[in-house]
């Protein structure tokens, strides 16, 4: 059983339009590519792609009602949706400062939900 | 029990309104938008005609000649801008020429002063911009500009600090015949009144044709118009019309009084009534023929297009007065072209006709003068100084494009009549109304709105209920669109 | 009030240029910021991808912003928050700057030199010209995302929007994110002018559909958005009749480019580029107003904060040499010239007595190319040809100018930046 997927390359500007041959779920082929680079993002996609999330969690008593946050590294791209839901069930007390840990291994990914902007007491 | 309403809050209907506020009446005006000057009276060209283009004798030509001597000292005496900057009619065939005689001959019969036909040569001097093409020109020193929101909430604002009740957000639905008066049905209550005033614009026809066998046609007639940046202000001085079609006045280029350049209208005749619309043929339409009066039009410039609906009415003339079988019903209706420059000489016109169907005194107190919001951006150094002096947040800026501050947002809301939309303000202050087009300031002035009004950030509209800027908290959207994000999870899978 | 130095802006432009300055020892300097906060447009750009270059990290834009703004902290650099700059004007070499803020009024100050780093803003669908009604619910994506990431409100549920800038790109994964219904994203040319990484992070990831050579055409509804038309368009970017389709939507954002605001600069009198909307500067940033300097997004359109940062801290270098007296020109000046392909450049001119060793131009190309060379070249000789695999409209390029080439050249007058293609030029 054998499939083709299409994909494009991000690792440069190029943009190059990669076709990967998969052979019973296993990849067989990454063509397209003009650079090394371009079969290594194709297989990570393929089988661990991962993305940094970043969003908003909301501030209780703060000069904004909300402060901005991110994993504090890449979670595997199917957890992005249950990842942003998880922020909407919390809210955190002013002052928030970068780099607060606002929610830790977040939906069981063993990464910690991080803010990025300093938020004080309104 | 009322003695007069007025249905409709645009020029023509807060221009009587001021003018019965003189008199001992209890008065409402009804509107069913939730601002004054939502309809025609806001997407217009501005200008203050000078006269030359009503036939003589007629009651136009008299309400328009009046309506432009007066409007520098209403100007005065209720501080909105206005600008006499005249204005050129452009003739481009020398077999044509007569046809300018014709215009300045009726002028003068009308009593438009100044008229004079200028040549090619002294056009140019006059207009350096002016199109190669233009053979001659009637020029109407008399001709101006005005601000037609400052226009008609000077008007509004006046005649509601002299008792009358406006009723915003109030339709009329329906109209019954009394024994003394007539019953108006609306979408908040009823209202009883001896005498009843149709004001009521592009749907003056609906509200007269309740009550009259003798039935007229209002038609909308579409015009589109460009406005461009105020680097194009200075493109033109004057008030450059072509020389008139069946169509009206056509299309014209004009500087406004806020310094912008504006250009407009097409006219197209239509059947809905709300069709604000603009169309990409208008705008073809609007910039090829713009481009005929001036060389180099700056359409690069544009920063916002915008449409109006004039009330033409079929048979072309205005329509003022008691309806023949609907004793107590006055018409204002079919009022086009030059309505604005009409609106304060038709106030009291018909203010006097309803005097004398139902005597009143003159009240004594009337207010007649009425002071506006400073405006940061026209002010000089010295007179921002002392306002800031006065009040801080006059030094506060909510529109960089404009300059409008936050002291002049205050105002718009704590007037009579304050505002209580983005609209609201941006035709009471201008902010929301330059190059950026609201971009930066509008979040800033529904957080002023909110907070003044007491309300939540996401209670404010653009104009009215049904145009809320903002649908809620993200929590919010969160559990109302559970489902959406589900499948946007799996989407990324 | 009298300072050496006035920075207009304290965005990320105006924050290096300030620091630079700083370290190069100007002690009487003030940044003058409008909004209540320093930081600009990065302060609502909440997601990642910021200081590569820089802190070779990604950060977010919060992030990136608060490395400037502390650093301007410790550094003691004065500033001042909720302040407009109303006007500008040169008096001889004096600078004058009127001023407004709550707290201190209306007031004037002096400057010996200024650093203009206002920014952009985004283009208005009256700029574009879109036809339709004017409801509720069209913004610019730049207006969304304040709303949505600073005060957390939703400016709509099912959204349309025109232009795949990357602004706009970003947005469409925010709202879907926060439970919008991103219908599609169309963009009037045949290429996107976003980074291919966010047209893959942002809308494939989230299966958005992006339309190319399509734009709207017509905007439904009276009160608040209900719809919009859009349409395929032709190659002299016109819609092709027939080709209308309608999408109900409540919003409409605008991504559609970005606009230098220079009304300070084109009220001191300073001369404009038509291409970028920004000034004409020469090598050290300054404009033709001695003393003037500019940088970042008020200069021209950047896509990478990085670079917005370094050619500011070069602003900020600049005007203090200009404040020792170290900027004297020496009249050995090169204009450069974008031709073939290439839209504008920054600088616009240099001096060769006066430049650094090794100078950067910066540039943008009017549309995408593959395999072409960038060439660079003095008085008709090739100074050099660099190799592109691709080159973009939405990528700005760069190339470094030595100055011990231009040195060695016999009395040069203009250097040439173009686009090279294959099978063309003067020589294989």
């Amino acid at each position: 059983m054998s499939e083709t997927r299409e994909l494009v390359c991000i690792r440069c500007p190029l943009g190059c339009n990669l076709s990967v041959k998969l052979e019973g779920g296993e990849i067989a082929a990454v063509t397209g590519n003009t650079c090394p680079r371009g079969a290594e993002y194709a297989v990570k996609e393929l089988t661990d792609p991962r993305r940094i999330v970043t969003s908003l969690v909301r501030v209780r008593g703060g000069e904004l009602p909300v402060a901005p946050v991110k994993t504090a590294s890449d979670i595997p791209k199917g957890k992005v949706g249950d990842c942003v839901k998880a922020l909407r069930q919390i809210e955190v007390p002013a002052p928030v400062h970068i780099g607060d840990v606002v929610m830790e291994n977040v939906c069981g990914t063993g990464v910690d939900m991080v803010a990025t902007a300093n938020v004080d007491r309104s | 029990m009322y003695d007069v309403i007025v249905i409709g809050a645009g020029v023509t209907g807060c221009g009587i309104a001021r003018e019965l506020a003189r008199y001992d009446w209890k008065t409402a005006v009804l509107e069913r938008a939730s601002d004054v000057c939502e309809g025609t009276s806001k997407a217009n060209s501005g200008i203050v005609h000078a006269g030359f283009d009503a036939k003589p004798g007629s009651l136009k030509a008299k309400l328009n000649v009046e309506g432009s001597r007066q409007m520098e000292s209403l100007s005065k005496e209720l501080d909105f801008p206005f600008l006499r900057n005249g204005s050129l009619v452009l003739c481009f065939d020398e077999k044509d020429i007569p046809i300018l005689h014709n215009l300045l001959e009726q002028g003068l019969q009308n009593g438009v002063e100044g008229l004079e036909i200028l040549d090619r040569e002294q056009l140019k001097r006059l207009e350096p911009n002016i199109s190669d093409d233009a053979v001659a020109a009637l020029h109407a020193p008399t001709g101006g500009i005005v601000c037609p929101f400052g226009l008609t909430i000077a008007l509004a604002e006046n005649a509601a600090v002299n008792g009358v009740e406006f009723h915003l957000d109030t339709e009329v639905q329906r109209i019954e015949k009394t024994s003394d008066g007539y019953l108006v049905y609306t979408s908040r209550g009823e209202f009883e009144t001896k005498v009843l005033i149709n004001a009521a614009g592009v749907y003056a026809d609906r509200f007269h044709n309740m009550v009259s066998g003798e039935k007229i046609h209002i038609i909308p007639r579409k015009g589109e118009y460009c406005l461009m940046d105020k680097k194009a202000g200075g493109f033109v001085r004057h008030t450059i019309f072509q020389l008139p079609t069946v169509y009206g006045k056509g299309v014209l280029v004009t500087p406004t009084v806020h310094g912008n350049l504006l250009t407009g209208p097409t006219a197209a005749d239509i059947e809905d009534k709300e069709a604000v619309n603009t169309t990409e043929p208008g705008m073809e339409e609007l910039l090829r023929r713009a481009s005929l009066s001036v060389n180099g039009l700056p359409v690069r410039q544009v920063i916002t297009s915008f449409a109006g609906l004039r009330a033409h009415e079929e048979r072309g003339d205005f329509i003022i007065g008691e309806a023949k079988d609907a004793p107590g019903f006055f018409d204002a209706a079919g009022i086009e072209s030059p309505g604005l420059t009409c609106a304060p000489a038709l106030g009291r016109y018909l203010a006097g006709q309803v005097l004398a169907y139902l005597p009143a005194k003159e009240k004594p107190g009337f207010i007649a003068a009425r002071k506006g919001i400073p405006n940061m951006g026209q002010a000089s150094l010295q007179e921002r100084q002392r306002l800031i002096a006065e009040n801080p947040l006059y030094a506060n800026v909510v529109c960089r494009c404009e300059l409008v501050t936050e002291g002049e947002i205050l105002d718009a809301i704590h007037r009579p009549l304050g505002a209580t939309t983005l609209d609201g303000i941006k035709r009471r202050t201008r902010a929301g109304m330059g190059r950026c087009q609201a971009g930066f300031c509008s979040p800033k002035v529904v957080e002023i709105l909110a907070r003044e009004l007491g309300k939540d950030v996401g209670e404010i509209s653009k104009r009215g209920e049904g145009s809320r800027f903002l649908t809620g908290y993200l929590k919010d959207s969160a559990e109302a669109s559970e489902s959406e994000r589900c499948e946007s999870g799996k989407a990324a899978e | 009030m009298k300072k050496d130095l006035v920075i207009i802006g304290g965005g990320p432009a105006g924050l290096a240029a300030a620091i630079a300055a700083r370290e190069a020892g100007v002690e009487e300097l003030l940044i003058l910021e409008r909004d209540c906060r320093l930081g600009g447009i990065l302060n609502q750009c909440i997601h990642n991808g910021f200081g590569l270059h820089t802190f070779k990290e990604e950060l977010t834009g919060p992030e990136y912003a608060d490395r400037y703004i502390g650093k301007a902290k410790t550094l003691g650099i004065p500033y001042r928050l909720n302040t407009m700059v109303v006007d500008l004007r040169a008096e001889g070499q004096q600078k004058k700057l009127t001023v407004m803020n709550r707290e201190e009024g209306l007031y004037e100050i002096e400057a010996k030199a200024v650093i203009l780093a206002m920014g952009c803003r985004e283009r208005t669908r009256g700029a574009l010209n879109i036809p339709g009604f004017r409801p509720a619910g069209i913004y610019s994506a730049g207006t969304a995302q304040r709303y949505v990431n600073m005060e957390g409100r939703m400016p709509g549920r099912e959204v349309v929007i025109l232009g795949s800038g990357d602004i706009g790109l970003i947005m469409a994964r925010r709202m879907t994110l926060e439970g919008a219904r991103v219908k599609l994203v169309a963009e009037l040319m045949p290429y996107s002018g976003g980074l291919k990484r966010n047209i893959v992070q942002c809308l494939e990831d989230f299966g958005i559909p992006l339309r190319l050579s399509h734009t709207v055409v017509d905007i439904k509804g009276r009160d608040r958005v209900e719809g919009v038309t859009i349409a395929r368009v032709d190659g002299n970017l016109k819609p092709i009749p027939g080709t209308e389709e309608e999408i109900s939507c409540d919003t409409l954002l605008l991504s559609c480019g970005l606009i230098p605001e220079n009304e300070l600069s084109q009220g001191l009198g300073a001369a404009m580029n038509p291409v970028t909307g920004g000034p004409f500067v020469n090598e050290s940033l300054e404009t033709d107003k001695e003393g003037v300097f500019a940088c970042g997004n008020v200069l021209h359109v950047h896509d990478l904060v990085d670079y917005v940062s370094q050619e500011a801290e070069a602003a900020g270098r600049k005007a203090a040499a200009y404040l020792r007296g170290g900027l004297e020109g020496t009249g050995r000046v090169v204009s450069l010239r974008a031709a073939e392909g290439v839209r504008y450049t920054v600088p616009a001119s240099l001096d060769i007595g006066r430049m650094e060793e090794a100078q950067t131009v910066r540039f943008r190309v009017g549309d995408v190319y593959r395999d072409a060379a960038i060439e660079v070249s003095c008085d008709g000789r090739i100074l050099r040809s660099v190799k592109k695999k691709v080159l973009a409209p939405g990528e700005m390029e760069q190339i470094i100018l030595k100055k011990q080439e231009l040195e060695a050249a016999d009395n040069p007058k203009e250097i040439v930046i173009s686009v090279r293609t294959q099978g063309q030029g003067k020589e294989a």
